[in-house]
Parts: structure tokens; C-alpha cells; sequence
């Protein structure tokens, strides 16, 4: 760990807010992502199978 | 080829699945590697101390939140022009992607702020107008979600795209502009005397890198995702008519 003197209350925040949107961001968008995907093969499965 | 071929979904979704491994495995390492650099291995500035290392933060978020609008007004204008539908939903992707990168962008200008001018905010020009930014990107989204009809919305958003650009020139070049305000110029420049030091720069540009990366692999993802969703409105709107 650097030292970061005085501001390292400022360092750590700023990088602990920023890392913590990005993988909220990521997080988010694979869970949505699988989701929509199997609530889509479920419908064409559905739909497939009555014709 | 045409780069109109990926305007058809099946082909984008193809296409992208395949690049989709390697994007998020570029981006990570990239932005780990930047960032790591930039954290561990660069020294304080002779001004601002430690605080600096904030810089490999909130410049690639405050690129990404403007240029993810340049990629909105792009994609928008081509659904205006060419009515693809792909175009329309990887600018509505691309939006919560630009505005998590400018609400970093707020925080970390905000908490780098804070110590260096004594203030968390002032009404400077380049702060100003990024919150202006953020506020045309809630509203973008905001527009999306209470239309219906998803072509009205995708004209609609067009339009709010097109007014909002102004928004996110100005963004870019306040500083330029309006030579006022706390907000110091540009960070990287072709003028020696204004751009950063070698020791900040190079890790900065890997970690720039790295942020396009991820926005590139978030818009693929998240298009996909609305292909997927618009598909299946699709498919339940036929069930109830046969039913």
C-alpha cells in the first residue's frame, strides 16, 4: 500500500465509490441480460412446442 | 461487407457473441493494469499530493460519459435516417453506461475537489455543464421508459439526443470556452507545458483504453439484452393474437 499522507481518506473514497458503480454496472447488466435471455428461449420454447 | 449487414439482429448478436469474451477480458485487464500502475507505482504530485492518483479515474469516466453521448447521437441519427432498428437500441443501451461513467465522473471531480479548491462544487463551467449532461441523460432514459410505441420513442430520444449534444460539446470544451472557473485545462494536450507528466500519462492512457473497452463490451451486452426484450414482446403480442 502507497503511502498517500493526509488525503488517503480521499484517495480511498474516490476509488472505493468509482470501483464499486463500475461493478454494480457490470453486475447489473449480465443479470438483466441473462434474464431477458432465458425468459426469451422459455417463450419460443412455449410457443414451439403449441405449434 | 457492409457495416449495414449488423443492422439486421440476428447477424449483430452473431457477431457479437463472439467478440464479447475477449472484450471483457481485454477491458479488465486493462483497466486492473492501469490502475494498479497508476495507484502503486507513481509518485505524488509536488502540488496536489496523492490526490492525483484520482486522476486515473475520473478522466476515462469523464471521456467515456461524453463520447457515450457522441455514440447515442451517431446511432440515433442512423435510426433517423436508416430506421434500423439496432441503431435505436444500442443508443437506448448505451445511456445507462454514460450516465454511471458521468456520475463517477461527479464524484471523483466532487471528492478531488473538495481538498485542492475547498469546495466539494462550485458553478464553474466544465462542472456546470457535466451536470447539465447528467440531467439530459436521466431525462434520455426517463423518455425511453414512458413511451410505449418503441419507434415514437427511439424518434423522441432522436431528437432529445441531437438537443443534448450541445450539452456534451460543451462538456469537452468549457474549459476552452469560458476561460473561468476552478476546473483546470485538459489533461492530456499536444502543448507540452499543459499536458501531464509522462509518470501519470502513460498509465492514464492505459486505463482510457481500458474504459473504451468496457463501454464497448456494455453496449454490445446491453443491445443484445434489448434485442432480446423487444423479441419477446414481439412473440407475446403474436401468442395473444392466436390465442
Amino acid at each position: 500500500m502507497p503511502d498517500l499522507g493526509k488525503y488517503a481518506d480521499t484517495v480511498l473514497s474516490a476509488y472505493g465509490a468509482s470501483l464499486l458503480l463500475l461493478v454494480a454496472l457490470v453486475v447489473v447488466t449480465i443479470l438483466r441480460g441473462r434474464k431477458v435471455r432465458r425468459e426469451m428461449e422459455t417463450l419460443e420454447t412455449r410457443m414451439k412446442r403449441n405449434g | 461487407m457492409s457495416i449495414w449487414e449488423y443492422a439486421n439482429p440476428k447477424k449483430f448478436l452473431a457477431t457479437t457473441e463472439k467478440v464479447m469474451p475477449a472484450l471483457w477480458v481485454s477491458s479488465a485487464v486493462l483497466i486492473s493494469v492501469g490502475l494498479i500502475w497508476g495507484f502503486f507505482f507513481t509518485p505524488d504530485d509536488y502540488r496536489q499530493g496523492s490526490t492525483v492518483k484520482i486522476i486515473f479515474l475520473h478522466v476515462p469516466s469523464a471521456l467515456m460519459a461524453i463520447n457515450a453521448w457522441f455514440m447515442m447521437l451517431v446511432t440515433s441519427l442512423v435510426w433517423v435516417v436508416r430506421r434500423h432498428h439496432v441503431s435505436a437500441l444500442a443508443a437506448r443501451a448505451a445511456a445507462p453506461v454514460g450516465v454511471i461513467m458521468t456520475v463517477i465522473a461527479l464524484i471523483t471531480g466532487a471528492i478531488w475537489g473538495q481538498p485542492m479548491w475547498g469546495t466539494w462544487w462550485a458553478w464553474d463551467p466544465r462542472l456546470t455543464s457535466f451536470l447539465v449532461l447528467f440531467l439530459f441523460y436521466l431525462g434520455y432514459i426517463a423518455l425511453w421508459e414512458a413511451i410505449d410505441n418503441p419507434d415514437t420513442a427511439a424518434d423522441l430520444t432522436a431528437i432529445l439526443c441531437l438537443v443534448g449534444s450541445v450539452f456534451a460539446v460543451l462538456s469537452r470544451y468549457a474549459v476552452n470556452f469560458w476561460n473561468q472557473g476552478l476546473h483546470q485545462g485538459a489533461s492530456l494536450s499536444l502543448d507540452e507545458k499543459e499536458n501531464v507528466a509522462d509518470a501519470f500519462s502513460n498509465p492514464l492512457y492505459v486505463c482510457m483504453a481500458g474504459f473504451v473497452l468496457l463501454f464497448i463490451a456494455l453496449v454490445f451486452y446491453r443491445t443484445g439484452t434489448e434485442i432480446r426484450a423487444r423479441r419477446i414482446k414481439a412473440l407475446m403480442a403474436r401468442e395473444r393474437l392466436e390465442a
